[in-house]
């Protein structure tokens, strides 16, 4: 029992849920007196700028809401008359979707809209579930005479955009790596490639999203020539991996060139071959840098990824983004906060994720930030 | 007291061709700077026999790391010559061992693989068994028979250096460069490492290069202390030979009628 509570206030300290601890022991009975301070600065204080947070969004939205609804009414007055701008206001006062000024969304209708959005993620689950269990038999007859299985092309839910957001993601960023870490390797190790890349390197890392989206396109469009797939998931994948690869190369790249003269040194002069030279000594002494690396090139993967989404036309949140926004629905504002809160903490999450191989591989803890 | 019997015996030894390890002829090393070359060593002869052990002191600065290095191969010669049994050296091998002042271990790997690292390199032919014995054999030596899984980064400065030891004669290197390796350990852990390295050597007899700022380490590992002028152009200054029995011990060195005497040579030499 000790132990495992033990592992367990390790793992938490380690992916940065450390307050989790302290709450346990707020829980359990074992906070001590030197505890408080701890507590107050780990618990309160965030559970505080938290709601400070959502209170100043109320706030906000519910002052944006009043400009929205005042610029609404005196037009309809305008426009309309008096008896026009007087059926509006009973109709804002009680509360009908179809006359609701669009605005800022306030965090109850956030979270009224992320409960929506999880019902309707139950529904369509239940849906494509009934789907399956339906068409089982006749794709069984169909596949065995041949012919291709039907497949579920229902609209896709919140929960399934961000799983296939994720999807893409890591395609990119294995993409990223395969291409990076190879490079950033032969770069960092001679000094003829190096200055064969740099000009290279430097032109192309600051180039945006959009334009690697745009690129990847052009070639992408050419080679699937005659294709009847949808190649939208290669172009956005291959984008998110083409401009998110940079930090991981030029990582590398330094990491594989500045190891540690000593090592090199006894690398020398125990004769060792380059190939073990390359396995023994230099990749595992670049590989803090190369995991730092890795972990930028995640982060702004994912960062990139709703931007490019959005232009490929390929499903995943980053088009949810941009439906909602089409769509002008009465939840359509709120929706997008709540993708937007989704992206912000899968991207935490990612992060931490990285951070945890990070420490996990490297020998060097102190170089892990 | 004894400069000319010294120098007397000195020659005796030199004439001796056949037993000379190692030969520094006319050795320079020259460093091109905007204001012209830096001239670090020039005119370095030196001649170090079988099984010898030979100590280099001299103040900071002056060339010996350089000279060292030379040796081990990793910094180019400028002019003359180091030859290894009469064979002038070409590049770093492992013929010659060092042992650097940073231990200068993978801290990934355990200490059994960083001497496992050297060991491969020497008996390519052996079994896996038969080089893990080697490298235990010599970790042993060291006083390292608990740490052999232990990661090179958890172990102390001192242990570390242990492994470093290890690690040099598990190569079994015709000669064995030391650059000032306890220099970075407090002194305690210096007595230590030095009876470990004079007990080692007692047994192996490989012949040893050490230098060292230390006067009292100087005096109880060498048969010969080599002294160095101060650079530029820094070259041998003087040679005192040490005439204590092996197997030596610390108490038996220091109550020998000659260690003040060596002690005072070396000491008027470095504060001229």
């Amino acid at each position: 029992m000790k132990a495992s509570s033990l592992t367990l206030g390790r793992v938490s300290n380690f992916l940065g849920f450390g307050f989790f601890t302290t709450l346990r022991n707020v829980f359990t009975g074992n906070l001590e007196k030197e505890d408080l301070k701890k507590f107050l600065r780990k618990v309160i204080v965030p559970l505080a700028s938290i709601f400070l947070f959502i209170l100043i969004w109320h706030i906000g939205a519910k002052t944006l809401f009043g400009i929205e609804a005042k610029f609404k009414i005196e037009k309809a007055l305008e426009d309309q008359g008096q008896a026009a701008a007087d059926a509006l206001t009973a109709c804002i006062a009680s509360g009908e979707s179809s006359c609701q000024p669009n605005t800022l969304p306030s965090p109850a209708q956030v979270w009224e809209s992320f409960q929506s959005l999880l019902r309707d993620h139950h529904i369509i689950s239940a849906d494509k579930e009934a789907f399956i269990e339906k068409t089982a038999a006749l794709n069984k007859t169909r596949i065995a005479a041949g012919k291709d299985a039907i497949v579920y092309t229902g609209r896709p839910s919140f929960v399934d955009q961000i799983f296939r957001s994720l999807q893409t993601v890591f395609a990119g960023f294995f993409l990223a790596l395969l291409i990076a870490v190879p490079l950033g390797i032969l770069i960092g190790l001679s000094s003829t490639l190096k200055s064969a890349f740099n000009w290279f390197i430097q032109i192309f890392k600051p180039v945006s999203p959009v334009v690697w989206y745009l690129l990847v396109f052009m070639i992408v469009k050419t080679v699937l020539i005659g294709s009847t797939e949808d190649s939208s998931f290669t172009i956005s994948f291959i984008s998110v991996g083409l401009c998110s690869m940079w930090a991981t190369l030029v990582n590398t790249a330094m990491g594989v060139s500045t190891v540690d003269k000593d090592y090199i040194n006894v690398a020398k002069v125990l004769k060792l071959g380059t190939f073990q030279k390359i396995f023994k000594v230099v990749l595992p002494s670049s590989l803090p840098l190369i995991f730092t690396g890795l972990k930028i090139t995640l982060s702004v993967a994912w960062m990139v990824l709703i931007a490019i989404e959005l232009l490929a036309q390929s499903p995943g949140l980053g088009l949810f983004v941009w439906e909602e926004f089409q769509n002008g629905a009465n939840d359509s504002n709120a929706k997008i906060i709540v993708a937007m809160f989704a992206i912000g903490i899968i991207g935490f999450l990612l992060d931490r994720l990285m951070l945890t191989i990070q420490n996990w591989v490297s020998f060097d803890k102190q170089d892990a930030i | 007291m004894s400069a000319q019997i010294i120098l007397k015996e000195e020659k005796k030894i030199i004439t001796d061709v056949s037993n000379v390890m190692l030969d520094l002829k006319d050795l320079k090393k020259v460093y091109p700077t905007p204001k012209g070359d830096y001239v670090v060593l020039e005119h370095l002869n030196l001649q170090i026999m079988k099984e010898e052990f030979v100590t280099i002191i001299g103040h900071s600065g002056c060339g010996k790391t350089t000279m060292l290095s030379m040796i081990a191969g990793l910094n180019p010669i400028s002019g003359g010559d180091i030859a290894v049994l009469g064979k002038p050296i070409k590049g770093p091998g492992p013929d010659r061992g060092v042992i650097f002042q940073a231990p200068s271990l993978m801290p990934w790997m355990t200490s059994l693989q960083n001497v496992l690292l050297g060991v491969k390199q020497v008996f390519p032919h052996g079994t896996k068994a038969q080089r893990t014995d080697i490298a235990k054999y010599y970790l042993q030596k060291v006083g390292l028979e608990d740490a052999f899984h232990k990661k090179a980064s958890e172990l102390s400065q001192g242990m570390q250096q242990r492994v470093g030891i290890a690690r040099a004669f598990a190569i079994k290197p015709k000669v064995l460069l030391l650059d000032e390796p306890f220099g970075m350990l407090d002194s305690l852990t210096r007595g230590e490492l030095q009876d470990i390295l004079i007990e080692i050597w007692n047994k192996e007899k490989i012949t040893a290069v050490m230098i060292t700022h230390d006067v009292d380490e100087a005096i109880f590992l060498a048969d010969r202390v080599v002294m160095m002028t101060s650079g530029p152009r820094a070259k041998i200054g003087d040679v005192l030979n040490i005439d204590f029995k092996r197997p030596r011990t610390r108490k038996s060195v220091l109550e020998h009628d000659n260690y003040y005497t060596y002690r005072k040579h070396l000491i008027d030499f470095l504060e001229h």
